[in-house]
Order: structure tokens, then C-alpha cells, then sequence
């Protein structure tokens, strides 16, 4: 990979994160912790590896991305909108009434979202049925979906994890957000999923275990991921809650509330450093 | 009359039918597509036939992602599990997501028999009744099956299906024609009407027999679509003849009746009787027992439209 190309995905999801900042700030209310921990993994798939048309969001063969832990919402539309799928502008309409831009993602309303998610733990088995039209089409494009730790607490999920390897979903890949926090607490102390990659792995995928930060390293995970044949694959994505706002990081305190106008300040300073670039959005 | 046919049985033949005539339908089941009849479709286009065990949630998940990518799927369980157990997967991967999916549910009511009231569902009408966007068929025979099946897979949107186990004579002729959302008049009357939804429209007409036989002349209608309800064919019903009766295999509550009262309330307002299950659940015993406790019958239907007669005259029913 060459080093410029990492660079520029690492200033990319810095300019999401302040995306995620600025827009929560103004909508008042919303989830930053989830959505600065999912800010890496989401550039590098936006940035990087998905085969989408911002000019054309519903091209049959195009790569889908499904955002199955909805709340994280924010990092989804900074994505969308940096690359070009709507206005920039528009985010600051966050939970607005009339806004396309709703609490959580709407597939009805807003161009490049795959699927409305935030009731927690369908969007795996939503990317299933995807990826198995796929298949059934002969169509070579590859699904992602993008689950949380404490999203897998839900029944559903292994439900849809028992038919993605008995389907031989290897067109499908998987992150889970592992950022150890939940609404109530740290995800061991309210109902622990551990040890989450044996799971996945019982569960007949192959699985991967990263630092979700690491850009190099989510980028040869996806790589990686992508020769696999015969089995869906997770990448368990070890990550810090509320990462790139010294005063968010791994305070379970972030997962749902908005920061005020004095924080949206201190968070964006940290976080400014680095200019916007011009990408491909 | 012709011999009777289950309308889970017809909505195999009609599933496998489609099938041929549409390459974007695909099936999905719960392991009971031997009883579904969904093994109809498995047997000849086992390459677009998914069983997804018993595991419903994911199965309506699956399904969502299905359409999402352009296919037209048919998902298939008994009507507990498929409204019950799912109802929030439908909310909100499906029917939220404006996802054209299609929930064909089998095994609704009491006719499930035997197997008692922890499979004999009696508010999946209600439930999928009140999700926007849903579209919610209730066939009374082989013909309005066929024809459910058809519109469903031709309209853009969620469908909810509702089938029984067990058989049913025809209650439409040759020539016979569904229409989505257009009640259809079986028989002419002036003193009540009855409208009736699933098995208990064959019940209805009996019902309308023996009333002529006492003089009182019913209107029968078949509510094959009780959303979006044909209100203009309950609201003619309503001011030509002044007394209803509903007549379903579910709670008063919240299915056809309750449709048919939200109808007349607005628009007409007459007495409106209600037959179907008084808000308790089933049990075990043989299907035609059960329709008999429960007054799920001819008699009980003529009971309720000699009750609305009464109210009509202002008699106190």
C-alpha cells in the first residue's frame, strides 16, 4: 500500500470525525461515542474499497456497505456526503423535521444508504439476503456490514450468523465495532459477549482480530477478507469509543448524548490539526 | 360444489406457478415448508429456495435484503411465528424499509386444531393491519388465493397473506376475477349485510341461506383485502342495508371487524356485530369443534345478523 494513499484515509476519517462533531452539535441530540469508534473502518470503505457511483447510488452491481448499528448514523452520512452522494450542507439538517438526514439511516429518503437501520441486530441478516442475490445473479459485487459488540447481544444476530456459513457467504464481510461499551455500561459487565472472535469462529466464519485504528491494517484485513473462499468473514475491529476527542474516549457517558457548544469547540481543535483534503467525493 | 381445498394448499400450486411465470420470485421458509406447501415451489426451483430453519427473524431479515437487491421474495411460516415471532423484523426491515417483500402465512386461526393455542394465531390480522404501507389479503378460497398470490407478486410493497390449514369449498364460479382492495359481492340482500373474510365466508353464504328461509334477505361480501379495505363497497353496505355483521376466524379485536367498524363510524354509522374470537386464545380440539365453540359458524353467523336486525329497528340486541 503506498504511504501517501494510508495518509490520505487517515486525514479522510479525521475529516469525518469533525463532520460527526459539528452535525451532533447542531442537532442537539444523537450518538458520537459509536460513531467516532466506526470513523477508520468507514473511510477506508468509502475512501478506498467500495466499487459505488455517487452519480448512480442504485447500479445493480455495485458494492453495498449496511451500517446495521444504525445509531452510528452520523459517521455514515459524513461518509456519504464526502464522497459526493449529497451536499456537505445537508448534514447540518441532522434530526431536523423534514430532514433526509433522519436520527437513524432511512434507506427511503437518502441516496447511498443500503438499508434503514437502528432496531439493533438485523443488518446481518439483511446483508445475507443481499449477498445471496448476489450469488443467485452471478453478480461479483461484495457486501459489508458493520455491526456493534453490543448489537450482538441479540438473538437475531447468530441466527444470521448460522446462515451466512451454511449459505457460504464469501461474499460478504463483516466488522464488529468492538469498542467494550454499551448504553448501560461496559459490554462485559451488562451482558458479555466474550470471547467474541471463538464465537464467530463456532460459528463457521472466518475471523480476523485488528486494531480498528490502524489503517494499514484495516486495509490488508479487507484484503485478506477478500480471498477467503467458502465462508463469510468477520473482522473483529478492536477500537476506543468515542476515539480522536480526548474527553469522549472510552467514557460510556458519550454513547448517546450530544456534545454542547463549548465541546463541539475543544473536540474540533483537537481533531483540526489536519486540514480537508481533496478526495475522490 | 366442488371438493374442498385448503388455501395453503392452493398457495403452493399458485407459488409454483408464479414461479415459472416470474424469475425474480425466490421462497424462503422456516422448516415447515411441508406444511406451508412452499415444498411446491423447493421441488421445482430448488436454486431459488431458501430454508432458513427455525429462525424467523432472520428469515424476514433475509428476506428484506432479497428485495433490497430486486428479487420478489415470498416468506414463509406459520401465521404466529410469521406475525408474532417477526412482527418487528416486519416493522421495521420490511415495511419501514418500503421493502418488497412478501409474507405468506400459514396456519392462522383454530382451524390449526390439535396443536391448541400456542399455534393458532388470532391477531396476526391486527398486527400487520396496522403497519403503513402493509397490504393484508385474506382468501376465502382456491380462486381468491390464486389471485392474492398473482397481486402480490405484480404490486410493488409489503403483502401479509393469510392462509388456513384447513380445506374450504369455493365460494367463487368460472370467470372469476381478484381485484386488490375490491370486496366482492357473493349474494344480494337488503336486510343486513355480512362481510366476511377467510373460511368464514363459505360459513356466511349457509348463513344467508337459512336466513332466507326465514324471510330475511343478506348481503354477502367476501373482504378478500382487509387493508386497504374496499370502504366504498362497506359504506354501500351500510346505508342499503343499516345492519352489519363480520364474520373472521380472528379476535374482534382489531381485524376485520374492528376495520369495518373504523369504516362505518367515519363515514355511515349502523350497528356493526361481530363474529370471530371474543378476545381469548385457542386450544386443542378438532377444527370443526373449534368453530363450534367458539360460534364460528353458520348459526352463529345468522345469530349476529338477527342481533344487527334487531338494533336496526331499535330493539335492544
Amino acid at each position: 500500500m503506498v504511504h501517501r494513499e494510508i495518509e490520505m484515509l487517515r486525514v479522510r476519517a479525521n475529516e469525518i470525525r469533525k463532520d460527526i462533531i459539528r452535525m451532533l452539535g447542531r442537532a442537539g441530540s444523537g450518538h458520537p461515542g459509536g460513531s467516532l469508534s466506526a470513523a477508520d473502518i468507514v473511510a477506508a470503505l468509502y475512501f478506498k474499497v467500495l466499487r459505488i457511483d455517487p452519480q448512480n447510488p442504485r447500479r445493480p452491481d455495485r458494492d453495498r456497505f449496511i451500517l446495521s448499528k444504525g445509531h452510528a448514523a452520523p459517521v455514515l452520512y459524513a461518509a456519504l456526503a464526502q464522497r459526493g452522494f449529497f451536499p456537505r450542507e445537508e448534514l447540518d439538517t441532522l434530526r431536523r423535521l423534514g430532514s433526509r438526514l433522519q436520527g437513524h439511516p432511512d434507506m427511503k429518503k437518502l441516496p447511498g444508504v443500503e438499508m434503514s437501520t437502528g432496531s439493533l441486530g438485523q443488518g446481518l441478516s439483511v446483508a445475507n439476503g443481499v449477498a445471496l442475490a448476489g450469488k443467485l445473479d452471478g453478480l461479483d459485487y461484495r457486501v459489508y456490514v458493520l455491526l456493534g459488540d453490543g448489537e450482538i447481544q441479540e438473538g437475531q444476530v447468530w441466527e444470521a450468523a448460522m446462515a451466512a456459513a451454511h449459505y457460504k457467504l464469501d461474499n460478504l464481510t463483516a466488522f464488529l465495532d468492538h469498542n467494550r461499551m454499551q448504553i448501560d455500561g461496559p459490554i462485559e459487565k451488562v451482558m458479555s459477549p466474550e470471547p467474541v472472535p471463538d464465537k464467530w469462529r463456532a460459528f463457521g466464519w472466518d475471523v480476523q482480530v485488528i486494531d480498528g485504528h490502524d489503517m494499514a491494517g484495516i486495509l490488508r484485513a479487507l484484503e485478506k477478507a477478500g480471498s477467503v473462499k467458502g465462508k463469510p468473514q468477520m473482522i473483529v475491529a478492536e477500537t476506543v469509543k468515542g476515539k480522536g476527542v480526548s474527553f469522549m474516549e472510552n467514557q460510556v457517558g458519550w454513547h448517546g448524548v450530544a456534545p454542547k457548544p463549548g465541546e463541539v469547540e475543544r473536540a474540533l481543535a483537537e481533531l483540526g490539526d489536519r486540514g480537508p483534503v481533496e478526495g475522490e467525493g | 360444489m366442488a371438493g374442498k381445498t385448503a388455501t395453503r394448499e392452493a398457495y403452493g400450486k399458485a407459488l409454483a406457478e408464479l414461479g415459472k411465470l416470474n424469475g425474480r420470485v425466490v421462497v424462503l421458509d422456516a422448516d415447515l415448508s411441508k406444511s406451508t406447501k412452499t415444498a411446491d415451489f423447493a421441488g421445482v426451483f430448488p436454486d431459488r429456495f431458501f430454508n432458513m430453519g427455525i429462525a424467523e427473524q432472520n428469515m424476514i431479515g433475509t428476506a428484506a435484503g432479497l428485495a433490497s437487491a430486486g428479487k420478489i421474495p415470498f416468506a414463509s411460516t406459520f401465521a404466529v411465528f410469521a406475525a408474532g415471532r417477526a412482527f418487528e423484523q416486519i416493522r421495521n426491515s420490511v415495511a419501514y424499509a418500503g421493502l418488497n417483500v412478501k409474507i405468506a402465512a400459514t396456519h392462522a386461526g383454530v382451524t390449526v386444531g390439535e396443536d391448541g393455542g400456542s399455534h393458532q394465531s388470532v391477531e396476526d390480522i391486527a398486527l400487520m393491519r396496522s403497519l403503513p404501507s402493509m397490504t393484508v389479503f385474506v382468501p376465502a378460497d382456491e380462486a381468491e388465493t390464486f389471485g392474492a398470490v398473482r397481486a402480490a407478486a405484480e404490486m410493488e410493497g409489503p403483502v401479509y397473506i393469510r392462509l388456513g390449514r384447513a380445506g374450504v369449498p369455493p365460494v367463487h364460479g368460472d370467470g372469476f376475477r381478484f381485484v386488490p382492495g375490491k370486496a366482492v359481492v357473493l349474494r344480494e340482500g337488503r336486510d343486513a349485510a355480512v362481510i366476511a373474510a377467510g373460511i368464514m365466508v363459505s360459513a356466511a353464504l349457509e348463513a344467508a341461506s337459512v336466513l332466507a328461509g326465514e324471510g330475511i334477505e343478506c348481503r354477502v361480501l367476501s373482504m378478500h383485502t382487509v387493508k386497504p379495505l374496499d370502504v366504498e363497497a362497506v359504506v354501500a353496505a351500510a346505508r342499503e342495508t343499516g345492519a352489519l355483521v363480520t364474520a373472521e376466524e380472528h379476535s374482534v379485536i382489531g381485524g376485520l371487524g374492528g376495520a369495518v367498524c373504523e369504516a362505518v363510524c367515519g363515514n355511515f354509522p349502523v350497528p356493526v356485530k361481530r363474529v370471530g374470537l371474543p378476545d381469548v386464545f385457542g386450544e386443542s380440539g378438532k377444527p370443526e369443534e373449534l368453530l363450534e365453540k367458539f360460534g364460528l359458524t353458520p348459526s352463529g353467523i345468522a345469530a349476529a345478523v338477527r342481533e344487527a336486525i334487531k338494533m336496526k329497528a331499535g330493539v335492544k340486541g
